[in-house]
């Protein structure tokens, strides 16, 4: 009883602080409104309109109708036009463009050619060396990976429109059906992913700074004097923050679900439970940082030390299966990666409690030690 | 245990019961530093007992160590019965501590500050109502309920640091450095409060540099470099102090000053406005006379023997110690 009344008297303290602290109030509803606006419009994976040179040594009609075929695919825009290689090859280096396109001079004859292959026979035969030589070329800037593959992208571009020849439906080798996100929308995938990182950003910047700050302000004296639990102290510091990560992540999914059409399949039980056992292990982890950081500086950089690789290893930004084997132990540490997979698959795939139940324990296992591990850690004792 | 231990250990128990604190060889180390070096204590309940010395003689370090907050390195401290570091979490709930830099929440009001405190002592709401009432009127503090602590001024905070250290009635009080930040007339007042606390059962430890507030003491310990000089109530101290004060008047003093300071004989001279305080060492039996017949008496106008105060006790005794620094100076002096 007079254990329950210490954590609601350090929980009460808390909030009345919070309230008074403007700032930070209203960068709790800022964070994530703004950010959710920003990434939800921001991220896409799917890139259009890389600014290209255009170097047309056949000077002809066909080369002309050839360009704006290429931009009709909205990959590329052609900014530049150059009469040589050599210019175009400048404007790469110099960054005015990604790409350059280079039509050459007997692009008639070649074009010709390729109208010959009949259309039942996919590709001409490999040792017919006329047959096999392409129509144009692309030099491309591929120190970016992502734009290199969507200029790869277009090699397979069909020509056929423009021989003035009716486009065959091409036969593909594989049917593929897109389950979940069906028009390739990135904000689909961001959103959801979104909650992880904005929630692991200010649940363990909120609790890291819990600590430190007592202490830088002087209060930590006066507070290690009373008859207050460490372990009353940590579930008092936290339990005000746990309203504030559901805010938050409720602004993030209901603005997501509003402006960007996000799906909010799954159970509302599921979801409630991964954010709550989420919010727990962030604030727990920001509650050990805080028994380390000796100053509110300190504590800062070891939230950022932890963000960072909660953005980019999580599978928040890169698929998580595409890292190498030991990134993605590095991964399975941080509570953002369990959450993102876990609340994805709620949200998108309409998971039910028991199949993210493997993420969902493993975050709630990481609670429940952070809290042991700083409550053991804070020390009641000067030294 | 032989019954002889037991018996020692029954009475060592009953003895207790009349010692708020007691510590024998308490000592703490910072690393090479020795900030307590094996002092020994015994404080009498009901009443105030202060620790007297510089910034850094180890006054601060001392009452962490008897609140539980710092660890000794060695000695044995036992707190209203309890044994520390052991029993540390039981004795908190009995102790009040008033730290030296204010430690409550300066951005929350006189009252939440108040509130905090009594729900984190565990004081049952009702209880907790009329005890914050009671100490709003008390410490005058009633018109000031709604200001945030981060706006008042030193008194104020003072008043507020007092009440919320004694909210849950705590058998003994320590106060670290009071009234550094208060007025003299608020430093009055705020010893009177004491005195009430005192003549309601508390037993209260004070650290302070200020000579006055030693003086109002029951009892008093005098540190210096972590050791604890002299012992004892003010008057007891004037009366051992082992040195005769003296005033003297004249037209040249800062030069009578220096050479008085020279001679073995005299303990130390300090000026105060047209008059020059000469403590002479006691084993000159007339200092009155002894004092009129030195060479550098012939300026002075007046010679006359004077009631020893604190500050008199304070430089004798930490200047006791360090007759070599004494010798070395003097030398300097005079050459």
């Amino acid at each position: 009883m007079k254990a329950l009344r210490r954590i609601l008297a350090i929980l009460t303290k808390e909030l009345l602080q919070l309230r008074r602290d403007r700032v930070t109030l209203a960068m709790v509803i800022m964070i994530p409104l703004i950010q959710l606006m920003l990434f939800g419009y921001a991220i896409n994976t799917k890139v259009r309109d890389i600014p290209a040179a255009l170097v047309d040594q056949s000077n002809s009609a066909l080369g002309r109708v050839l360009a704006q075929t290429v931009e009709a695919t909205q990959v590329v825009r052609f900014t530049e036009h150059y009469a040589d290689i050599a210019a175009a090859e400048d404007a790469i280096r110099e960054g005015r463009v990604r790409a350059a396109f280079i039509i050459p001079a007997d692009l008639a004859q070649r074009v010709a050619r390729s109208g010959s292959v009949r259309p039942e026979l996919a590709t001409p035969p490999a040792t017919d060396r006329e047959l096999s030589r392409p129509v144009a070329q692309w030099l491309v800037d591929a120190s970016d990976t992502v734009i290199a593959g969507a200029i790869k992208g277009l090699r397979g571009m069909p020509l056929a429109e423009l021989m003035r020849e009716p486009v065959n439906r091409t036969v593909p080798t594989f049917a593929v059906a897109l389950l979940f996100n069906p028009s390739q929308r990135t904000v689909v995938n961001i959103v959801p992913g979104l909650v992880g990182v904005i929630l692991t950003m200010t649940m363990i910047m909120f609790t890291s700074a819990a600590i430190v700050r007592e202490r830088e302000r002087g209060n930590m004296e006066m507070l290690i004097n009373t008859p207050v639990r460490p372990i009353e102290l940590m579930i008092g510091k936290i339990l005000p923050y746990v309203g504030i990560g559901l805010v938050q992540a409720g602004i993030i999914l209901g603005l997501g679900h509003l402006v960007f059409a996000v799906p909010l399949y799954g159970s509302l039980l599921a979801l409630a439970c991964l954010t709550l056992v989420f919010i727990g292990a962030s604030l727990s982890l920001g509650l050990v940082l805080s028994t380390i950081a000796k100053s509110q500086l300190q504590a800062t950089q070891m939230t950022i030390f932890i963000l960072l690789p909660s953005i980019m290893l999580s599978g928040f930004m890169f698929p998580y299966e595409g890292m190498p084997l030991a990134a993605q132990h590095i991964a399975e540490i941080l509570p953002a990666t369990h959450f993102i997979r876990a609340i994805r698959a709620v949200l998108l795939r309409d998971a039910r409690l028991e199949d993210i139940q493997e993420d969902t324990l493993w975050l709630l296992g990481f609670m429940l030690i952070g809290l042991l591990l700083a409550s053991l850690r804070f020390n009641k004792r000067l030294g | 245990m032989t019954a002889a231990a037991d018996a020692c250990a029954v009475s060592e128990a009953a003895a207790d019961s009349d010692v708020a604190i007691s510590a024998r060889g308490l000592t703490r180390r910072f690393g090479d530093l020795i900030a307590v070096d094996a002092l020994d204590l015994q404080i009498a309940p009901r009443s105030i007992y202060g620790f007297l010395g510089p910034n850094g003689c180890g006054k601060t370090t001392t009452v962490r160590m008897l609140t539980g907050l710092l660890t000794p390195s060695a000695g044995e401290v036992r707190v209203l019965g309890h044994r520390l570091p052991a029993e540390a979490e039981i004795l908190k709930r009995n102790i009040g501590y008033m730290t030296q830099k204010f430690s409550l929440y300066e951005d929350l009001t006189v009252l939440e500050n108040l509130r905090f405190v009594a729900s984190v002592y565990g004081l049952e709401p009702h209880d907790a109502k009329s005890r914050i009432a009671e100490l709003l009127g008390t410490y005058a503090l009633e018109p000031l309920k709604h200001q945030r602590a981060g706006s008042m001024s030193g008194g104020q905070r003072q008043r507020l640091s007092l009440a919320a250290a004694i909210l849950h009635r705590p058998a003994l009080l320590f106060l670290d450095e009071p009234t550094s930040a208060v007025d003299p007339e608020h430093r009055r007042d705020f010893w009177e409060r004491l005195f009430d606390l005192v003549d309601a059962g508390a037993t209260i430890l004070v650290s302070t540099h200020y000579m006055d507030e030693a003086e109002r003491c029951h009892r008093l310990a005098i540190l210096e470099n972590g050791h604890k000089r002299a012992d004892g109530s003010p008057a007891e101290l004037m009366a051992a102090m082992g040195a005769h004060v003296l005033e003297v008047e004249g037209p040249y003093l800062r030069q009578t000053k220096t050479a008085l300071t020279a001679l073995p004989e005299i303990l130390s001279a300090a000026q105060l406005g047209s008059r020059l305080r000469v403590l002479v060492r006691d084993r000159i039996t007339e200092p009155e006379r002894w004092l009129k017949e030195l060479p550098v008496a012939r300026d002075l106008t007046q010679i006359a023997s004077v009631r020893p105060s604190l500050e008199d006790v304070f430089v004798t005794c930490t200047g006791q110690n360090r007759p070599q620094d004494q010798q070395r100076e003097a030398n300097e002096v005079a050459a």
